[in-house]
């Protein structure tokens, strides 16, 4: 996906509109007589200036930046500014998918309340699927982009290791696990399935999958079409 | 201050001249003829004017956009992502398939790798879900001379930027007053004359007023917000004794059907000006307002419904199954205890233009009056009516099934997306137990599985 600098459209800088001039009309309710008027008359309406800093290995195109940043919008409905986590338990088909609550902690790192559009579209970046060409051009100077197959790869592994130590623990696995089947399977079938799985996947014998040992085990799987989510041109 | 006096004195004269031909006119082109239920047509061809000039606008919006190799439409109206429609069983059994080195076993258990599978699923809903997107305003491809709903436009041409000037000029300065007398009119009369009728002994002569009173005032309302209806098979309107359900997507949808039509209406309890008028309808006719969180409430309103419906004369009822405004996209799940009483059902399909005017309430983003205010600066509302033939429950269906049944022939017949969500989604959260569906189809992949390997 091509990036644009945020500096190359010369009208970007010149309107100083923020977000809430613009999707929301005064709670007093009398018609945008403001910069609503004057739309035919001037430029595209930018996102606002933190959206653009990226850091370098984010690599977000501004078009699928101006997707994401309608789609915070739409998220939040309050339109406080930044999302809650209940803005995001909200979202009817994400509260039945049994990793719900773990793929929302995702947003939220080291206990923050708040989620605020760099956070959002920093999460989302691990999603955007692997350009062939543009693995063979990176600079090795640079940081890894946050779409690589291993970042992927981390990304899912923080889903099981709550805890963050590193390793998937026999517990954690037995809680994620516990978390995908619901009350459908008892704890003795459980513990046997999680057992087994850190058995197969345990290379040094110390009862918890590394990452590496995770990475491992998945080498074969074809990560970057599992773990990627193409935004529509 | 002396100088000022004539010229005072002729603008004074002036104003008033105006206004009593402006009041003049009102009469006789627009409350006359609600009182009587017939149209002059002046509606139809302010209709056909704003659609030449969009035809006009769009046309050399499209030159412009060519020449300056701006994009114009937006190309994402059916969601931002690309959805792979693989279910959880194909997904999981073909990421065995390719990853598992154990090639010859076939039955497999739980994988490290199927947590993909719920963590990309649950990353797709957080960018483009079925359901948030029906709480907001619809986006529309081509613009209707609106500024509202377009944020992205850009400058083309003098011309267009003239004629949106004189758009302005004309909703703000010359339809909004009108507009405003209008309704000013319509919802006094209303309020004035459901009163005083009120205060009638109950009998047939008050029934007849009372009908009367509310069709004249839903008519002058009707022409306030300049609405162009299309009623289609007015042959099904509901009759009496049974229930209309609609689906709903504003205050507005009341005052079209109840202007084609005499109902017991059944609704939410308001404050402000909505309280008054509620309250000023029920002294004439047997309405129902009731507090959407109390449960005492519900079951009066359940107890009530039934009472009502067994009595045959008595007035059709108007429902909005939905309990909320959803933005005219889609249908979301009827609630079911309308459905229960047993009562013939008359469904009712709305379904707004979107070209010229978003209808749509967002009771989160805005209150009542900032609402129709909006309404009324911006152009006609044009709707379509479709009264559908009356449905009965079925002696093998239950109420559930039947509510459904009958969503589904509203959403064909306004060319609506039929969900099976709630529209309670827009305040509270989703119940577990559809959780418990996907977790019982993911426990069945790893476990069952298990149960054939301890068995053979």
């Amino acid at each position: 996906m091509p990036h644009d600098p945020p500096h190359s459209s010369p009208l970007w800088s010149s309107f100083k509109a923020t977000p809430t001039a613009w999707g929301r009309s005064p709670s007093w309710g009398l018609p945008r007589l403001g910069p609503g008027c004057l739309t035919p008359l001037l430029s595209r309406h930018p996102l606002p200036r933190r959206a653009w800093i990226l850091s370098p290995d984010e690599k977000v195109s501004q078009a699928s930046l101006r997707r994401l940043y309608d789609r915070f919008q739409a998220l939040d409905r309050t339109g406080k500014g930044y999302l809650s986590r209940l803005d995001l338990q909200q979202i009817g088909a994400l509260a039945v998918n049994p990793l719900g609550d773990r793929i929302i902690d995702s947003f939220f790192p080291d206990g923050s309340l708040r989620l605020d559009f760099p956070g959002f579209v920093r999460v989302l970046a691990h999603f955007r699927p692997v350009d062939e060409e543009e693995e063979g051009n990176r600079d090795p100077k640079e940081p890894e982009p946050l779409n690589s197959r291993m970042n992927k790869l981390r990304f899912a592994f923080q889903l099981y290791d709550l805890d963050r130590d590193g390793k998937i623990s026999r517990h954690e696995m037995l809680q994620a696990l516990r978390l995908m089947v619901g009350v459908q399977v008892t704890e003795e079938q459980l513990e046997s399935i999680a057992d087994r799985t850190v058995q197969e996947a345990d290379e040094d014998g110390d009862g918890a999958v590394s990452f590496l040992e995770f990475a491992k085990s998945l080498e074969k799987m074809n990560i970057e079409q599992k773990m990627s989510i193409r935004i529509l041109k | 201050m002396f100088l000022l006096l004539p010229s005072a004195n002729l603008i004074v004269s002036l104003l008033g001249i105006s206004l009593t031909v402006l009041f003049t006119l009102l009469l006789v082109f627009i409350i006359v003829p609600a009182i009587f239920g017939v149209s002059f047509g002046i509606r139809k061809l302010y209709l056909k004017t704003l659609l030449k000039i969009f035809a006009w606008a769009t046309s050399r919006m499209e030159r412009g956009a060519k020449e300056n190799h701006h994009q114009l439409y937006k190309p994402y109206t059916n969601g931002i992502i690309a959805k792979d429609p693989t279910s959880l069983e194909e997904e999981i059994k073909e990421s065995r398939r390719s990853g598992s080195s154990k090639a010859l076993d076939n039955t497999p258990e739980f994988e490290l790798s199927d947590i993909f599978y719920f963590c990309r699923k649950g990353m797709e809903t957080i960018m483009d879900d079925e359901v948030t997107k029906r709480f907001s305003a619809e986006e529309l491809e081509s613009w209707n001379l609106l500024s509202r709903t377009n944020y992205t436009f850009h400058y083309i041409s003098l011309r267009l930027t003239v004629l949106w000037g004189l758009g302005v000029l004309i909703r703000y300065c010359f339809l909004l007053p009108l507009r405003i007398a209008l309704a000013f009119t319509g919802i006094s009369l209303l309020v004035v004359r459901t009163t005083m009728v009120g205060s009638l002994p109950n009998g047939r002569f008050k029934e007849f007023l009372s009908k009367h009173v509310h069709l004249m005032c839903y008519r002058i309302c009707v022409r306030a917000l300049t609405a162009i209806i299309t009623y289609h098979d007015r042959k099904n309107r509901p009759r009496d004794g049974g229930i209309c359900v609609a689906n709903h997507t504003s205050p507005i949808d009341v005052i079209i059907l109840a202007s084609d039509g005499y109902y017991a209406m059944v609704g939410q309890v308001h404050g402000g000006l909505m309280g008054v008028i509620q309250r000023a309808m029920v002294k004439a006719c047997p309405h129902v307002w009731f507090e959407r969180s109390g449960v005492k409430d519900r079951h009066l309103v359940a107890r009530r419904l039934t009472e009502h419906v067994q009595d045959k004369s008595k007035l059709p009822i108007l429902i909005f199954p939905e309990g909320t405004c959803i933005n005219n996209t889609s249908v979301m799940m009827f609630k079911k205890g309308s459905f229960e009483i047993g009562a013939t059902v008359y469904p009712v399909a709305i379904k707004y233009d979107p070209q010229f005017g978003d209808a749509f309430y967002n009771s989160s983003k805005y209150g009542m009056m900032p609402y129709l205010l909006r309404m009324m600066t911006s152009g006609p509302i044009v709707c379509s009516v479709w009264y559908l033939p009356p449905m009965t429950r079925q002696a093998e269906e239950d109420a559930v099934q039947f509510a459904n049944r009958v969503k589904s022939a509203i959403a064909r017949q306004g060319g609506l997306v039929d969900l099976l969500w709630d529209g309670g989604l827009k305040r509270e959260k989703v119940k577990d137990t559809f959780k418990e569906e996907q977790q019982k189809l993911y426990s069945k992949m790893i476990v069952g599985n298990h149960e054939d390997r301890s068995r053979s």
